[in-house]
């Protein structure tokens, strides 16, 4: 294995002359049919009892179409599934190097506990005298979530990032309401992630984007000079996008709190700073965290997430029902704005109580790492980060100078100029080496960015692989190997899809071929 | 610590090769004086066995709904899950993969959910889904703002007999984003004017059928009204499993139809995470939230998935998308169409009629207790009864039996004034034990 980068010179010849197969299939490499193929209605994989002779009580409301829905017997469900698993890339088929997803380790031990049958078989409206544990896990993930940002309260509701966005820009604009203000604007740097102009917008102010300096970070008199009576709040990424720590922060938030705005926190990047600083004390009023970022819960291809919001002292009256309150007979819920605890409550984001199976697994995190390991685990995060970027800068470009990175090593493609190669070659180059691909085009103020966040789930060994990669490819490039990246990947499940005829004449669903004789019409 | 791979060496070497003297200086950019700031209270690292004990001992203080005769609803449903599918849904390459942007290694994710938006399309009668959003409630605020941007109108009419949670999820969202509500009132008996609510300014109607008191309610009049006065009908189920046994809204004229998915495939985990659905004509797509899954070609001309229509989404378009959602319930989803799947058409049936047979065998057996009246006529899993005195009362002492009776409908909306209600759902799970017990005990407390 070549751990160096580039020492040998031999072009790499790409399937030449590989046999086609009848089935598709190569080797291990297995091909799947659509469920809708494969299944047949009269099928099923679950032994259901037949019910008795009954009279209906539909009300003349019963379905009569059939809802031509395939089944799959047990054998073909599982391989089913699992065939299609295997054309996944996952944190535990290798390294994840996407930026600003923080696709850290996802503990197993996680897994179990939130599948202990007092978290799992558990109905969110059993009485509170029956759920006690339930609510003792939302009072513990809290104190933990409290003690690590120093804030007053979690708003523990948010289902995800965005939601938890949108949850304190609430509680934002409840406390304007409450002071008796209009106010229409929010302010948003560039860099910022695309949900923060979306949440703002999406409850109906207007955005006004702040530019970044040249080093990548918020200029506090760009800020100043953006702020007025009219500014609701200023949303800011910290660390930003850029990987870097706003080191401005403080003045900041001095600046927006004497303008009467408030200061939102995207906390999206909060693993590189876990115990390391306290958000509460840079004079942040608001923040979500992702669970499913920073506190390892799975991704899940997608989801499902946790986004819950820690407020400051000004917004935490302002929180959503539920609220979880602690009296003399134990913990029980506020669940109705009004209620005591919940006096000045902003709504309800959502039915019931926020993401449970995601407070287990977050706690699960955060009692196995203790007070300790989380801050190691960050310092780690932010070593591995500086460590890639000390030892590619030399073969890629760095946008913004000598400024050590956060928990991601941010690159710009000015060292693909006059190659013919692009950031997306790169990254589908970078799939056929066995890597998940960095974050590319994002943020948007660097132009190609390449955005690598390898968290602190990885060794050593497997940063110095990832960097021999990245170093051969980048020679590569340069030496004109156009090929390796143009027709990349070549040893994925598929080739490069053509995402354009996708958008152009979207085809969303499957839909029962038409027989021949009519297609031939 | 376990689950940290670096060490000290490893970490002395990468700071040398940077050419930093510490990890803190890594971290210059922090003020000073805010640098490590101290944990105080939050304890050490501990092993797996310890976490295991002190997880252990908070499951230990819930009362699990496998361990007691359980009829509870309202939004959320026990129901009986195959093994496989729990299986599954922790294979690494489903568990710990990220959303499928990098599609030639995202095949798995993007075949599984071209193939839920095809199931659920064809549970509700529609013509396209999404690839889900985070819950029913969530999905129901969401089909307002998107018939407020298809209309080009404002004012949404909420019918009274949605679950309340949904309504004050919608009633929230609205607030917030300067835009007007009408909420009828709840109408427990399922005699609701709903038509009398429609005008010239109307964007939606927004209807739940099984409604939260367990009504089946006829959508067709609701949206002819609609679509002759311009608004859009968008109709709720949380009871997912419902669709099996039930005409499907959208062969009554829904335009948007939200619910919740658990039932399907999901464990209860007090309340989440779950899976909201959300479909649509296509006519509208361009104006739906959320992700789709498309299908395409790649470059050597076979068929695959891709993520599609992004423009409408909050990481191209920014202020101008049609929704802030990024993250919704992947994995969630996955549950729900590998059960689906080993359903089939043949057991989804079979699941929906079991669950009404055993509604109308609950229905009867607590009809016969002194003091109780069923208020509904039609229903599908779950119905409303009316007790003597407050509802809150008798679920705790039900509860105090080993009985878990259902919900107060004045825990859902204290307001309301209806604090004699309690809305009580039947599944697969129940067996004739359990509803001799339920029976017996909701004698007892009442008598």
């Amino acid at each position: 294995m070549n751990r160096e980068g580039r020492g040998a010179t031999t072009p790499i010849t790409i399937g030449a002359g590989a046999p086609q197969t009848f089935t598709g299939n190569r080797a291990l490499d297995l091909e799947e049919g659509l469920l809708f193929e494969i299944g047949r209605a009269e099928v099923t994989g679950v032994d259901i009892e037949e019910a008795a002779d009954f009279a209906p009580r539909l009300g003349g409301h019963a379905r009569t179409a059939a809802l031509e829905l395939p089944g799959l017997s047990e054998p073909e469900a599982m391989r089913h599934y699992v065939r299609l698993s295997r054309m996944n890339y996952g944190i535990d088929s290798g390294l994840f190097p996407l930026g600003s997803c923080t696709m850290k380790h996802n503990p197993r031990l996680n897994e179990k506990m939130a599948r202990l049958p007092g978290f799992a078989d558990v109905h969110p409206l059993q009485p509170v005298s029956t759920v006690q544990g339930a609510l003792g896990v939302i009072a513990e993930l809290s104190r933990w979530l409290l003690s690590l940002t120093g804030m007053t309260a979690v708003a523990f509701t948010p289902k995800a990032g965005a939601h938890g966005e949108l949850c304190g820009m609430m509680a934002i604009k409840a406390a304007h309401m409450a002071n008796g203000q209009t106010r229409h604007i929010v302010l948003v740097p560039e860099s910022a992630h695309g949900t923060n102009p979306a949440t703002a917008a999406l409850i109906g102010y207007e955005v006004k984007s702040i530019p970044a300096r040249a080093d990548g970070t918020v200029d506090v008199a760009a800020v100043k000079a953006a702020l007025s009576p009219d500014v609701a709040a200023l949303m800011l990424t910290n660390p930003n996008t850029c990987g870097l720590f706003e080191r401005d922060v403080v003045e900041i938030a001095a600046a927006v709190h004497a303008a009467g705005a408030y200061f939102y926190a995207d906390g999206a990047n909060f693993n590189a700073i876990l115990g390391k600083v306290k958000v509460g004390e840079l004079g942040v009023d608001a923040m979500h965290i992702n669970l499913h970022k920073t506190f390892s819960t799975p991704h899940g291809g997608g989801g499902p997430g946790a986004g819950p919001v820690v407020l400051s002292a000004a917004l935490a009256p302002f929180a959503p029902v539920p609220a979880l309150v602690a009296d003399g007979a134990g913990l029980r819920l506020a669940e109705d704005e009004g209620q005591s605890g919940a006096a000045q409550a902003l709504g309800r984001m959502s039915a019931f109580h926020g993401q449970m199976g995601m407070f287990v697994r977050a706690l699960s995190w955060m009692l196995s790492h203790g007070a300790d390991g989380m801050q190691q685990a960050s310092e780690d995060a932010v070593l591995s980060a500086n460590y890639i970027r000390a030892c590619l800068r030399d073969v890629m470009s760095v946008p913004f100078g000598e400024r050590p990175a956060m928990h991601e090593a941010l690159f710009d493609d000015a060292w693909l100029e006059g190659t013919g190669l692009s950031t997306l070659d790169i990254a589908k180059a970078l799939i056929d080496e066995g890597y998940h691909p960095m974050t590319v085009y994002f943020p948007l103020v660097v132009h190609g960015a390449m955005l690598i966040e390898p968290t602190e789930s990885e060794s050593k060994a497997s940063l110095d692989l990832f960097i021999g990669a990245l170093r051969d490819l980048a020679f590569a490039a340069k030496a004109g190997e156009t090929e390796r990246f143009l027709g990349a990947p070549h040893y994925a499940p598929r080739r490069r899809l053509d995402e354009t005829r996708a958008a152009r004449a979207p085809v969303l669903r499957w839909t029962r071929p038409a027989p021949l004789s009519e297609a031939a019409e | 610590m376990r689950y940290l791979p670096l060490t000290p060496e490893d970490r002395t070497e990468m700071l040398a090769r940077i050419g930093a003297p510490s990890v803190d200086a890594l971290f210059a950019d922090i003020p000073a004086a805010k640098l490590n700031p101290g944990l105080d209270g939050l304890p050490g690292h501990q092993s797996e066995l310890s976490v295991e004990r002190t997880l252990g001992r908070l499951a230990a203080r819930n009362v699990p709904a496998g361990s007691v005769p359980f009829f509870v609803g309202a939004g959320a449903y026990r129901h009986h899950v195959p093994a496989t599918v729990d299986h599954l849904i922790q294979r690494s390459e489903f568990l710990t993969s990220y959303t499928p942007y990098q599609p030639e290694i995202a095949q798995g994710t993007l075949q599984y959910l071209f193939e839920f938006q095809t199931q659920v399309a064809l549970l509700t009668g529609m013509e396209v889904a999404n690839a889900s959003m985070y819950d029913g409630s969530t999905a129901a605020g969401e089909a307002v703002l998107m018939a407020h941007r298809v209309t080009k109108r404002r004012k949404a009419v909420i019918a009274g007999n949605v679950h309340p949670h949904y309504r004050e999820t919608i009633a929230t969202l609205s607030r917030y984003a300067d835009d007007g509500v009408t909420a009828l009132p709840p109408a427990p008996n399922g005699a609701e004017d709903i038509l009398a609510a429609i005008d010239g300014e109307t964007s939606c109607v927004v209807v739940q059928s099984p409604d939260v008191f367990g009504h089946i309610v006829d959508l067709k009049p609701i949206a002819e009204k609609a679509h002759a006065a311009g608004a859009l009908l968008i109709a709720v189920f949380t009871e997912v499993v419902s669709l099996g046994l039930i005409e499907p809204p959208g062969a009554q004229g829904a335009d948007i139809v939200v619910g919740e998915g658990q039932s399907i495939g999901n464990p209860l985990t007090f309340g989440g995470p779950y899976v909201g659905l959300f479909c649509t004509r296509q006519k509208y797509v361009r104006q739906m939230p959320g992700r789709l899954a498309g299908e395409t070609v790649d470059a050597d001309g076979k068929r695959g998935f891709v993520l599609t229509l992004s423009t409408r989404e909050q990481h191209i378009r920014r202020e101008k998308a049609t929704s802030n959602i990024c993250t919704n319930s992947g994995l969630c989803a996955l549950a729900f169409t590998i059960h689906l799947s080993l359903l089939g058409e043949t057991g989804l049936r079979k699941l929906a009629r079991l669950n009404h047979a055993n509604a109308c065998k609950l229905a009867d057996a607590l009809a016969a207790v002194p003091g109780v009246k069923v208020l509904n006529g039609a229903f599908f899993n779950e119905f409303t009864i009316r007790v003597p005195g407050k509802a809150a009362d008798v679920i705790e002492k039900l509860a105090a039996k080993g009985v878990l009776g259902g919900v107060p409908y004045s825990r859902l909306a204290p307001k309301a004034g209806l604090d004699d209600l309690i809305l009580v759902a039947a599944t697969e799970i129940n067996t004739d034990e359990d509803r001799a017990a339920y029976a017996a005990a909701l004698k007892e407390v009442l008598a």
